[in-house]
């Protein structure tokens, strides 16, 4: 028998192949490969020509970052896959996301300890422009939002809550399902929550209430205050620490559970 | 709902206008389903649908709002949202009320929704949506023959005001705005290209080599498009990526030999990072690039933890060494918890829990889950 692949038998079967597909009128693959990197020379010089129109709009404006960064998902393309890619090479948004991301989970992991891998959107905005200084690029919370969704593909537990108009960010793998995420939506208005107003509010058992609090408490996002007039108090540290100015160590926090 | 929808910002619209307008996006369909009738909130509008009227139903533009408010529902009565309204336009298209002594709408949820509407509606009315897309003609109607009556709620008000602000923007952003829909059509036409022959990889039309398909993943990687055709096992395949695991493969020796053998990958992406300065690379770069250690026999791994942690460790890095040792620590302290246990080593507390978690699943050590936090022990069973 004849090996597959080699010799004139297979030459001539590729030949009928060609030319069936080519009364069919369709191109064979490997015709629209080299088209393809013809095409792509095309939009490799189109693409600098608007980079040296408007890469500079892309580094000032948060509000085109958005519409560039929608027209692109519109079409089915990721500027921000790789630092290879041209949009990266070309118009530097990929060095602007990636840095960004580094500086998030930087700012992340320097306050773990106190917020247990919760905190807002806006305290994450806040501190990362803090960190970038006074001279750097505007970073708008879009771009905040779009770094963060790149991250998660490196594990670690990166994802978005959404609390009370905007979000909370996650940067450690603790399971939240959507009771968890409820009651922080909840207790977003004053920092805390009680066992009375899960059940109030939202029409629970008291054991619900309790078996998710109890694993906001062993996951370091909630605090007990047993202290507190009338009822216990649930504070969630990534809520209220905008409000209180006072900050807390390790070994503190450590000993606010009873 | 009928009694509550007193003001005079309402407009009536023809039901098949509020899906047409291609910038303006639906972001929450039939959340509410009242008595007799369903809301609607897009990224421009809100949108009312009453089912007495059969081919329309009624809007009003998203700026027109002022300020909302939730009010909380309870026994006998419905969650609500009060939404306070701007005196209406006096280009407005008629409504279902000339004149209202009211400012306000309430939207009243007999089932659930409230909460996640009145949350939707703020994001919307912090994120101003319509205000950066510009609407560029009205929304056509299915019958042309009605012209004025079936344009769309506030579509003349809404225009304006982008008018202007265009206007007050610099020139060179709506150049740059032309220019960039000019280069995404292009971009487009590389996409259905990349479709086309993606298809036909799959599809085994024609004799492709191993070297076309390693440079159409690189086209790929070029225009950011995401590759359909091959999940291989070590990555994307690409002669970038290729050289970037060398490249970590020398780069990462010393920093994980200073960190007992192992770092997060969030942990090497700034590192890496940090130390180029500049053509950094993307968190999927870094990934891709890690998944080719073992084909191309570096000494280093991509290891992924049951809890979704992924970390980088020294192939050298024995476990049962890491294991044995995070018993021998355990048993001589009594007990451990993570962070006792990063202090100890040095180590991120992230990463000191892996290696319990791991300790644990051996059977070596067992748990004290409270709300204390979760505490090892050596396991005596």
């Amino acid at each position: 028998t004849m090996r597959r692949g080699v010799g004139t038998g297979a030459i001539a079967k590729k030949k009928r192949a060609e030319a069936k597909y080519k009364e069919r009128g369709s191109v064979l693959a490997e015709d629209q490969i080299v088209q393809m990197s013809k095409q792509l020379e095309t939009f490799k010089s189109h693409l600098e020509e608007f980079a040296s129109k408007h890469k500079q709009e892309i580094r000032k404006n948060p509000q085109f970052r958005v519409q560039f960064q929608e027209m692109c998902a519109t079409i089915g393309v990721d500027p921000l896959a790789s630092g290879k890619g041209f949009w990266s090479e070309m118009l530097g948004v990929g060095d602007f996301y990636y840095e960004l991301g580094v500086q998030i989970i930087e700012v992340c992991l320097a306050l773990k300890h106190r917020n247990g891998g919760l905190i807002t959107l806006d305290e994450l905005h806040q501190r990362v422009l803090k960190g970038r200084g006074k001279y750097a690029q505007e970073v708008s919370q879009d771009d905040l939002v779009r770094a963060i969704k790149k991250l998660k593909v490196m594990g670690n537990g990166f994802g978005m809550i959404p609390v009370g108009g905007s979000y909370l960010v996650q940067s450690v793998p603790a399971e939240l399902n959507m009771d968890h995420t409820v009651v922080l939506q909840l207790a977003e208005k004053k920092g805390y929550v009680t066992v009375s107003e899960i059940k109030e509010s939202l029409n629970w058992q008291k054991e619900r209430a309790s078996h998710v609090l109890d694993h906001l408490l062993k996951e370091g996002l909630a605090w007990l205050d047993s202290q507190a007039a009338g009822e216990a108090q649930y504070w969630l540290p990534a809520l209220f620490s905008e409000l209180s100015s006072r900050d807390v160590s390790p070994e503190e926090a450590n000993q606010m559970t009873p | 709902l009928g009694k509550t929808l007193a003001t005079d910002s309402w407009q009536r619209v023809r039901k098949n206008t509020y899906c047409t307008k291609s910038c303006e996006k639906i972001t929450k369909l039939q959340i509410a389903k009242l008595n007799v009738g369903t809301a609607f909130l897009t990224t421009h509008r809100l949108i009312w649908g009453d089912i007495k009227y059969e081919d329309s139903c009624l809007a009003f533009p998203l700026s027109q709002i002022i300020f909302i408010e939730e009010q909380a529902g309870g026994r006998g009565k419905s969650a609500k949202i009060v939404i306070h309204l701007h005196p209406a336009p006096e280009n407005k298209e008629p409504g279902p009320y000339n004149n209202s002594k009211y400012s306000y709408i309430k939207l009243s949820f007999k089932e659930h929704g409230q909460i996640e509407f009145y949350r939707r509606l703020t994001e919307e009315m912090t994120l101003k949506r319509w205000e950066n897309t510009p609407i560029s003609k009205p929304i056509s109607t299915g019958t042309g023959s009605q012209g004025g009556r079936t344009r769309a709620v506030g579509i003349v008000g809404i225009e304006r005001k982008i008018e202007e602000k265009r206007k007050e923007l610099d020139k060179n952003i709506s150049e740059a705005f032309e220019d960039l829909s000019q280069l995404m059509v292009k971009a487009k036409e590389m996409v259905e290209l990349s479709r086309s022959i993606a298809n036909k990889i799959k599809d085994k039309q024609g004799d492709i080599t191993e070297d076309e398909t390693v440079r159409f993943k690189s086209y790929l990687l070029s225009m950011g498009i995401a590759n359909p055709v091959t999940r291989e096992t070590h990555g994307s395949g690409t002669h970038y990526h290729l050289q970037l695991s060398k490249q970590l493969g020398d780069m990462l020796q010393a920093p994980l030999e200073e960190r007992g053998g192992m770092m997060a990958l969030t942990e090497v992406y700034c590192l890496v990072n940090r130390a180029r300065g500049m053509e950094l690379l993307s968190p999927e770069d870094l990934v891709n690039a890690c998944k080719m250690f073992e084909s191309l026999k570096l000494p280093l791994r991509l290891r992924v933890f049951d809890s979704g942690v992924m970390v980088v460790q020294l192939q050298s890095h024995s476990e049962e060494e890491m294991i044995a040792s995070a018993l021998d620590n355990v048993s001589e302290k009594g007990s451990l918890t993570a962070e006792e246990f990063a202090k100890l080593l040095g180590l991120s507390v992230l990463l000191s829990k892996e290696r319990l978690l791991l300790a644990e699943k051996m059977g070596h050590l067992c748990r004290d889950d409270s709300v204390e936090g979760l505490r090892f022990y050596p396991n005596l069973f």
